[in-house]
């Protein structure tokens, strides 16, 4: 009984870290730029298809199995660069516009990248094989949760925490903050915008694509992976609140857990429940849990 | 002057159509004309109201599955029955779903509908016994002023009787939209979308304008969803999920949502246009993701807007 309640809540903390790194990088980027990055999911569907083809150039190439992590990491790491290319391509021109026309430029670039991605790695699923298996299993209360899982867990509670230093304790941090709170006023105190949108916008799309590599040694990569995260993002930042790093933590946990739970206990429900909490968040309390004012 | 000219020469040629045009260029039509009446109504939301659903696929599929469920499993086969049938299903959910929504604008709302689009997708996905799953369910071929057209191929019943049925919901929708845009309700919306507070200060209430407006628009959606579902024989969840609602926004952009021939020019240009590019490329998403960013950031009036560019400039900016 136990050893069962502790896998799901395990299955369902691997899920919320993961969620929640790409929550962040939505979070972050609707702090800062206002905009609403649909494209969030299909930056996390690309980490997780360069982790698969950097885990397998370094095993190919007699990388010892036991450092997968290491190529999978930077490989996630490095195609988040890719948001520079975004920012400065696409998103830079839309600043002063409608946020429909925003959200419509990010939904242009899930378009254009699920599309990429099935022409550089096929339609076919593609997976890393077992090799999450060589950090073995932990037994936690009679129950058996893969190490791999407990190193994501703590990866991605050590971002968590990095981000919040990031944020309240440097520089970088305080103009971020200032940004997002009165763009004109940090403007007119001499923060060049450009420069803070580009950092904030591949911070955003780093995070995300890292979940992708991340979670793939323990699942597969599939072209619809990334239309498929946007929506429970989605559905993350709006139980927290838009805009809120707390708010992305607890609603990752929030949507993690329940959606572990309804799972095992019912299936049909799974993303069904997730989905009413979203209404209902929405209709009485528009903000989320920790969010700013109500737009 | 010159609108009834050009109006009379695209109906000359919409009749003529099956007469002249290969029967694969008609069949392409049949989804056009469906798609047409669906972005009516969405552009009244988008493009008058100034609201953006990313949830509309909801009606969509709402109307699709009342006429599969119509066909197959309750033996109503007659179209004259079942697009009434799903314009009151879909204003049967709009209306619960539409009072909550409209008291949101901008992302919020967006964000609402996506949430209640998502929802019934997955009520379509995972309840099987009801919706037959991902594999959907069939649309047997409706009967069409009462007659089963049994002397028909699939082909012929499409690019004859059904081509001309779609033609003329979609002829009555126009008209019909065009009455309600022109009328004081439809000046009362625009007045809504470009200042509510003056809206309100002068007496219009602005939700339940909004609400009229949702309620209008998932009702042309489901009627165009009804269409849709015979041409292809077959429904499925997808028709309900929010990547099909943002094509169908992406659609309104195409033609210009700021003018309301715009929508069905973008409904025709989408539908060709992909046919076009799948023959010769497989991935089309790529090439529309491009067209769409290119549209949003050189002429977000879409295609209305490139050829009234002189005329009138179409003003978009924060509001």
């Amino acid at each position: 009984m136990t050893a069962n309640l502790v896998n799901i809540l395990m299955g369902g903390v691997f899920h919320a870290a993961i969620l929640f790194l790409v929550a962040a990088g939505l979070q972050v980027v609707f702090g800062v730029q206002k905009i609403f990055n649909l494209a969030c999911g299909s930056f996390y569907a690309l980490g997780a298809y360069t982790g698969v083809s950097a885990v397998g150039y370094f095993t190919a190439h007699g990388g010892p199995p036991a450092l997968f992590i290491i190529p999978l990491a930077l490989g996630g790491l490095a195609v988040g660069l890719v948001g520079v290319v975004v920012e400065r391509g696409l998103l830079r021109f839309v600043y002063d516009r409608d946020e429909t026309f925003q959200l419509l430029l990010t939904f242009a670039l899930v378009l254009m990248l699920e599309d990429l991605i099935r022409m550089t790695w096929g339609t076919a699923p593609v997976s890393t094989g077992g090799l999450y298996l060589n950090y073995g299993q932990a037994r936690i209360l009679g129950a058996t949760v893969p190490v791999y899982n407990l190193i994501v867990i703590a990866a991605s509670l050590a971002i968590a925490l990095g981000i919040g230093w990031l944020l309240s304790r440097t520089v970088f941090g305080r103009i971020i903050r200032a940004s997002a709170d009165n763009r004109e006023m940090a403007e007119a105190l001499g923060v060049d915008m450009r420069w803070v949108y580009v950092r904030v916008f591949t911070l955003g799309t780093m995070l995300g694509t890292l979940g992708g590599a991340l979670v793939i040694p323990a699942t597969a990569a599939m072209s619809e992976m990334g239309i498929e995260l946007i929506v429970e993002a989605f559905a993350v930042v709006v139980i927290g609140g838009l805009g809120s790093m707390r708010g992305a933590f607890v609603g990752a946990l929030v949507v993690g857990v329940l959606r572990s739970v309804a799972i095992s206990v019912y299936p049909e429900l799974e993303m069904l429940l997730i989905y009413l909490i979203v209404i209902a968040v929405l209709i009485w309390r528009p903000r989320g849990l920790f969010g700013a004012a109500a737009a | 002057m010159r609108t009834p000219v050009v109006l009379s020469l695209v109906g000359i040629a919409f009749l003529g159509l099956p007469v002249v045009a290969p029967a694969y260029y008609v069949t392409l039509m049949l989804p056009f004309m469906a798609y047409g009446v669906v972005l009516l109504g969405l552009n009244l939301l988008f493009g008058y109201t100034g609201l953006v659903s990313f949830g509309h696929a909801l009606f969509i599929g709402i109307g699709a599955y009342t006429g599969a469920v119509l066909t197959t499993h309750l033996g109503v086969r007659h179209m004259e029955l079942i697009l009434p049938a799903a314009a009151l299903a879909a204003a049967v959910v709009a209306a619960p779903v539409g009072a909550l929504c409209v008291r949101y604008v901008k992302i919020y709302f967006g964000m609402l509908t996506l949430a209640f689009g998502m929802v019934f997708y997955t009520f379509l996905l995972k309840f099987y016994k009801l919706t037959g799953g991902d594999e959907g369910m069939r649309m047997l071929r409706p009967y069409l002023l009462g007659s089963e057209w049994t002397g028909y191929s699939k082909t012929a019943y499409l690019i004859g009787p059904y081509y001309y049925f779609s033609l003329a919901v979609l002829v009555l929708a126009t008209l019909l939209m065009w009455r309600i845009i022109g009328s004081p309700f439809g000046l009362c919306l625009k007045t809504i979308r470009d200042n509510p507070l003056k809206a309100e200060s002068l007496g219009v209430s602005v939700p339940r304008y909004r609400w009229y407006a949702f309620m209008i628009s998932a009702v042309y959606a489901a009627v165009g969803g009804a269409l849709l579902a015979t041409p292809t024989g077959n429904v499925d969840p997808t028709l309900a999920y929010w990547t099909h609602s943002g094509n169908i926004v992406f659609m309104v952009l195409l033609g210009g949502f700021g003018s309301f021939f715009g929508p069905l020019l973008g409904a025709f240009a989408f539908i060709f246009l992909q046919d076009t590019v799948m023959s010769v490329f497989p991935y089309w998403r790529l090439i529309f993701g491009a067209v769409l960013a290119f549209i949003v950031i050189f002429a977000p009036g879409g295609l209305m807007g490139l050829f009234a560019r002189r005329r009138r400039p179409v003003e978009v900016s924060r509001a």
